[in-house]
């Protein structure tokens, strides 16, 4: 069944849209991670417009990260304090990332600059995933007598501004969580990203959190910030296409449930290792595209004063 | 619409063509309503050849249909390969490219219109594309312009049907233009010449409105007029729809 969209002015299967979406979904419940360094690239494959794709993917991660939350809010696995702490930091980083975007674009790079982010950033954090979370599940198979290492204590709890994260079990200093929600709000604004995928692992590596309550606090901060970026793109681009946006939230929160419910079965290890490999599947793809000779070496773009 | 169309015929009348041969033209229908299934539209153009005088000797009376879409400015990048990794860099802008050009014929275009023909009234789609400002500075500007009629065609924007237009005793022509579903609105210029010995004796012009309706039309008039409540709106839809997914499937699990 095809469907005309409003703003992106193309016409799609609706059952294609649906089914992306659902796909997506079960990712974004499985993981914690909004999905949209894997939507956003779908979307351009499919024929939507890339800045249509990227505001409305910004809509779409609302909704898939809402019915998230609330699965995590039931169980208790949402840190608030650090959460709001991380907020802060992402919505300066969100306003601080359009800025940078609308001046890449002044440049006519931003393409090339995205897509550098993207293999740069899933290729580093997907790598010290997947060899993380190996070793971690090569130790759990012998046995499981040695204890799981904690992260030295070093800089990060030697900073001032100490606030105590019960949910989150941790005493440590507000000003790393507040700059990792402003470096992830920078690159999710620039990216078209929720920005999931690197906030989970800072979480977890470079604060410290307990794997359990990681996925509900980032998927909580998230909504917030891609809200905000939502409202940015409406306003000044006119390119959220909401008919577009409610198609894969239909199949996308019916696939976060689902993979909210499995992610919530599966052991963390591997479900970190299945995240690593999906990063760097991603990545590699992209890289690919840069590396070999295109097959079309030219591309159209809008003319005048963009 | 009449007043138009008696506007363009009174204009065809007048001595601009010199011509005893002039076109009467019908439209399945002057306007295209994008809907939300809207699936790609097939325009079908019809007329009769009207004339005073009998049937010319000479060459047979041929005709060309040019649907054209609203023009706007392209930026065409090329490629190069730089530290190992393909990137944009000559970039050349192109004037005025329509969003959307077919063009059938009674034969092919070669035979049946004359190159100056051609410059003087811009049928052939590299013809239709204007790159007058192309910078003189690239090289190989021509291919800037290549690629916007490639990638176009590609997507099926831009065609040529040649034989597609059926014509009758010289007299009565029809043909069909398929419009894809991924049309920009606007309006859609409809040209048809006629042409003996490839030299165009006659032509008509008229316009078939592309317009999105209903909700689409709603949605895209919010969209640009209040983008705030637009912006609040797209938030609290998707809010909503995934509260209420979460809930459904919640006691679905529960019952």
């Amino acid at each position: 069944m095809q469907i005309y969209l409003p703003i992106a002015e193309v016409s799609v299967n609706a059952f294609l849209l649906l089914g992306l979406g659902g796909m997506v979904g079960i990712l974004s419940g499985m993981f914690g991670v909004g999905g949209g360094f894997l939507m956003t690239p779908l979307l351009f494959f499919i024929g939507i417009p890339p800045a249509v794709a990227v505001a409305t993917e910004a809509n779409q991660i609302v909704a898939s990260s809402f019915s998230g939350v609330l699965a995590h809010f039931r169980r208790k696995t949402v840190d608030l304090k650090m959460g709001t702490v991380l907020l802060i930091g992402g919505l300066t980083g969100a306003a601080l990332g359009v800025v940078i975007f609308n001046y890449l674009k002044g440049l006519g790079q931003v393409d090339l600059l995205v897509t550098l982010c993207y293999v740069v950033f899933l290729g580093v954090v997907g790598s010290l995933m997947f060899i993380e979370s190996l070793n971690a599940l090569r130790k759990s198979k012998k046995g499981g007598s040695a204890p799981p290492k904690r992260r030295q204590r070093g800089w990060v709890h030697a900073m001032p501004f100490k606030m105590r994260f019960r949910t989150s079990g941790l005493y440590i200093s507000v000003i790393p969580p507040a700059l990792v929600g402003l470096f992830v709000g920078i690159l999710s604004a620039i990216m078209g990203v929720g920005g999931g995928f690197i906030m989970v692992p800072a979480m977890i590596y470079l604060l410290g959190m307990p794997t359990k309550v990681v996925v509900g606090t980032s998927l909580f901060q998230i909504i917030f910030v891609t809200g905000f970026t939502t409202m940015l793109h409406a306003t000044t681009n006119y390119t959220v296409d909401v008919v577009l946006a409610v198609l894969l939230l239909v199949g996308g929160v019916i696939g976060a449930q689902i993979g909210t419910v499995i992610g919530a079965r599966m052991p963390a290890e591997q479900l970190r290792v299945l995240l690593a490999a999906l990063v760097l599947v991603v990545c590699g793809k992209l890289a690919l595209d840069l590396l070999l000779e295109p097959a079309e070496l030219y591309s159209l773009g809008t003319g005048g004063g963009h | 619409m009449l007043k138009r169309l008696l506007a363009v015929l009174a204009f065809c009348a007048s001595p601009a063509l010199a011509t005893d041969e002039a076109v009467v033209l019908g439209l399945s229908q002057d306007r295209v309503a994008i809907t939300a299934n809207f699936d790609g539209s097939e325009i079908l153009i019809f007329g009769a050849v009207k004339r005073e005088a009998p049937i010319p000797d000479g060459p047979p009376l041929e005709v060309i249909v040019a649907l054209a879409g609203p023009s706007s400015p392209v930026t065409v990048r090329r490629k190069e390969r730089k530290l190992g990794i393909w990137v944009n860099t000559d970039s050349v802008l192109v004037d005025l490219a329509p969003s959307f050009y077919a063009v059938a014929t009674s034969g092919p275009l070669d035979d049946i219109l004359l190159d100056t023909e051609d410059l003087r009234y811009r049928i052939s789609i590299e013809r239709a594309i204007r790159s007058v400002g192309a910078a003189m500075n690239v090289r190989g500007a021509q291919d800037f312009a290549d690629a916007v009629v490639r990638i176009r065609e590609d997507e099926g924007l831009y065609s040529i049907r040649e034989d597609t237009v059926a014509v009758d005793e010289q007299t009565l022509f029809r043909t069909s233009i398929e419009m894809p579903a991924d049309l920009t609105e606007g309006e859609y210029t409809a040209r048809i010449f006629l042409t003996r010995g490839g030299s165009v004796i006659s032509q008509f012009e008229t316009t078939i409105d592309v317009r999105k309706v209903g909700l689409e039309r709603f949605l895209y008039n919010m969209s640009r007029q209040q983008p705030v409540w637009y912006g609040l709106m797209s938030l609290v839809i998707a809010i909503a729809a995934g509260w209420g997914a979460s809930t459904a499937f919640r006691l679905l699990r529960e019952n």
